[in-house]
């Protein structure tokens, strides 16, 4: 059992990720109704106003504070105890996460920040939303530097050691994701809060737009990697098995620092102000993130077909049905793992310069975020959820909450399949992403979206009402093994952190050199990005003024 | 580093489909001249409505097989609000946008453009059949941006 103040830290950080996910999910549920023309709202609440409560709260409250509730448990069970700086450090990153996310979500419900996550200029928000944007970001650094600050102690505790896998994987990932902050702290901190506060008259879009996708698709990646941890480390262990490889897990992960950031531009593929050489060569950038996503699906397979031949697995399949499907621990990871194939290949098209043309802004891109950061990250959230709440409360998992586990990524799953199979097609119909319900005045092209057996906004609303449902499930079960149900006295009640044996005898030393990642990082941000940016300040046309257009 | 051998077979055999992947959409792209929508021309914001081709938005015939069409995109419509287009033409768009982000995407084809302020965005394509297209946005706009929609009419010449 891991130290009383990390266990207290990592709960609050779990309850306010659920509580963002208990709104967030609601405001899901409110959308696929108003687009489906079955819901009206009051005068004073905007469909564009829950999307942005929808979109804030899931994509960036929930899954950060998941993740860091992640990180700081296991962190502490694989490097030891927090000392009191870290411990001090920590909660202070907590508190200015938290004083940034209440501002934020306050100045949205207001109404006063109805601009989505992306937050494009020149759509104003006023100028409190961005400072609370800036300060959550500010916080998340804070934390992740008390994780740094915890594993660079341990390393001079430890010289010339290999560090845990867990920690190697934790400190890629927030090396990751402070690289990437760095974007969309300039355009908040340089761009918008001046003109949105009217210190500057005007702000230059394009370069805007620039710097928040240099950090809007590494956010991607900030939110798949600790599913990929889990993967690589919780997995083996439910299975029974151990890390397939442990040098090609940490290689995995150096290459995802390296490829994962300069590749901002396949989300800007049909804007102008970029030339098609440097949306190609990002192009070629973005596919380099997939070998790494191929070695973890290798490792997957391979870790799982190990396992299950040593439990007497015979043939060619024989193994798969030896694998643990009665334990959700497992059982969760493995659907996520499998709704990442498509979403996967999904990502693949739409990062495909030309391709981009068919799907940009449709619906299909909806469909492509729900089954890749809302199935393989946060179902594998919910897996992690389902042993990570008891074993941090020291409460038992008891057999009534395993069943609803069951049903409620049973239900997830069916949800979003539903749901995102219907995005995907009428994406490709050419249905756009992010409107509220309209008709479209009738058109022939627009009744199609809303017509049909499969197609259609009615079985994205069942879907979406499946999820919703799901979701409350999920609420139920964190808040009993959080609250309610009974302490787990004896040994064999309690919930443990699983983790599997890494062997670390071939993996060789340079892999835990980080100056060398951070600076081919470094450089390869600086060729994909310099003579663009360079440009867009250089040959900037007159600033856009802000619009309150909502 | 170990690495097994059905992995070295597996990770070669995804490499090489990446890499034949993008020389495709490279020779596509660079070769055969299919870039997606761009272009680095600017344009002040605030004078769209007098600076050409957006001072008098709609359809200009460059040649026999060429025709321009100049587009603001604001909050929440377009300029013009009627676009005839002959069929079978090399059909120019010019997009722009006089307030905030929007976008011009043509259903059922490969135009698909942002219009970003400041910036002016260009798409080449010919249409093969008459008939009337959806034009709408797909960057979200504001309150009414479900409703910023238009039509063109490709007729036949």
């Amino acid at each position: 059992m891991i130290h009383k103040n990390e266990r207290r830290l990592a709960l609050s950080y779990i309850n306010v990720a659920y509580f963002a996910f208990l709104i967030g999910t609601f405001c899901g549920l409110m959308q696929v109704f108003i687009r489906n023309n079955a819901l009206k709202l009051p005068a004073w609440l905007d469909y564009y106003q829950i999307l942005t409560v929808h979109g804030v709260l899931l994509a960036l409250i929930f899954t950060t504070y998941f993740i860091f509730a992640f990180f700081i448990t296991g962190v502490s069970k694989t490097l030891g105890d927090f000392g009191p700086k870290v411990r001090s450090v920590s909660w202070l990153g907590f508190y200015v996460m938290t004083i940034g996310t209440v501002m934020a979500t306050v100045m949205i419900i207001s109404g006063k920040a109805s601009v989505l996550y992306t937050f494009y200029a020149p759509l104003k928000a006023s100028g409190w939303y961005y400072v609370g944007l800036a300060l959550f970001i500010i916080g998340t650094w804070i934390a992740g530097f008390a994780i740094l600050g915890h594993y660079a102690s341990w390393k001079r505790r430890n010289k010339g050691v290999l560090s845990p896998l867990f920690a190697f994987m934790t400190v890629s990932t927030i090396i990751l994701w402070i690289i990437a902050c760095l974007g969309v702290v300039a355009t908040v901190v340089f761009q918008f809060i001046p003109w949105a506060f009217g210190w500057t008259e005007t702000i230059n879009v394009e370069l805007s737009r620039t710097l928040f996708w240099y950090f809007g698709h590494p956010l991607v990646y900030f939110w798949l990697l600790p599913a990929y941890m889990a993967w690589y480390t919780v997995v083996p262990k439910i299975i029974g098995g151990k890390v397939f490889s442990d040098s090609l897990a940490r290689l995995a992960f150096v290459l995802f620092i390296l490829f994962s950031i300069p590749v901002g531009f396949h989300h800007q593929m049909v804007e102008p102000g970029i030339p098609a050489f440097w949306k190609f060569l990002q192009t070629c950038l973005t596919f380099m993130v997939i070998i790494p996503s191929l070695m973890t699906a290798f490792s997957m397979f391979a870790t799982f077909e190990t396992a299950g031949r040593q439990k007497g697995g015979k043939g060619l399949f024989g193994w798969f049905t030896k694998l643990p499907w009665k334990d959700i621990r497992f059982t969760s990871i493995f659907i996520a793992m499998v709704f990442f194939i498509p979403g996967g290949a999904g990502g693949i098209i739409n990062a495909s310069f030309q391709l981009d043309e068919v799907v940009h802004n449709t619906l299909w891109i909806v469909g492509h975020f729900h089954i890749t950061v809302g199935t393989p990250v946060a179902m594998t959230f919910m897996g992690l959820t389902f042993w990570l709440v008891p074993y941090l409360t020291g409460r038992k998992f008891t057999n009534s909450l395993k069943k609803l586990a069951f049903i409620q990524i049973i239900t997830w799953a069916i949800g979003m399949l539903l749901m995102s199979t219907s995005q995907h097609i009428l994406g490709l119909m050419g249905a756009p992403r992010r409107t509220s319900y309209a008709g479209y005045n009738g058109k022939k092209t627009a009744l199609e979206w809303f017509n049909g057996i499969v197609a259609n906004h009615v079985t994205m609303a069942i879907g979406g009402s499946i999820l919703f449902l799901s979701a409350m499930l999920l609420i139920y079960i964190v808040a009993m093994s959080m609250f309610v149900s009974p302490k787990a006295l004896d040994r064999e009640d309690q919930v443990e952190f699983p983790l599997a044996e890494s062997d670390q005898s071939g993996t060789p030393r340079f892999l835990e050199n980080w100056w060398i990642w951070i600076g081919i990082s470094f450089a390869l941000i600086f060729v994909a990005y310099t003579i663009p940016i360079m440009h867009m300040i250089e040959h900037a046309p007159p600033g856009s003024i802000g619009y309150k257009t909502w | 580093m170990h690495l097994h051998r059905y992995e070295k077979i597996w990770l070669s055999f995804g490499i090489l489909s990446l890499i034949l992947f993008l020389t495709i959409i490279g020779i596509n792209a660079f070769g055969q001249n299919h870039t997606p929508a761009g272009g680095m021309m600017t344009i002040d914001p605030k004078k769209v409505d007098q600076t050409p081709p957006f001072d008098h938005p709609g359809v200009v015939k460059l040649d026999d097989n060429r025709y321009q069409v100049a587009i603001v995109g604001m909050a929440f419509g377009y300029k013009p609000s009627q676009i005839r287009v002959p069929a079978g033409k090399e059909i120019i768009f010019k997009v722009t946008s006089a307030d905030v982000t929007h976008s011009f995407t043509i259903i059922h084809t490969k135009v698909n453009m942002m219009a970003v302020p400041g910036q002016i965005n260009t798409k080449s394509y010919t249409f093969q059949k008459p008939g009337k297209y959806l034009i709408l946005c797909n960057e979200y706009c504001g309150s009414g941006h479900q409703f910023m929609q238009t039509e063109i009419e490709v007729y036949q010449p």
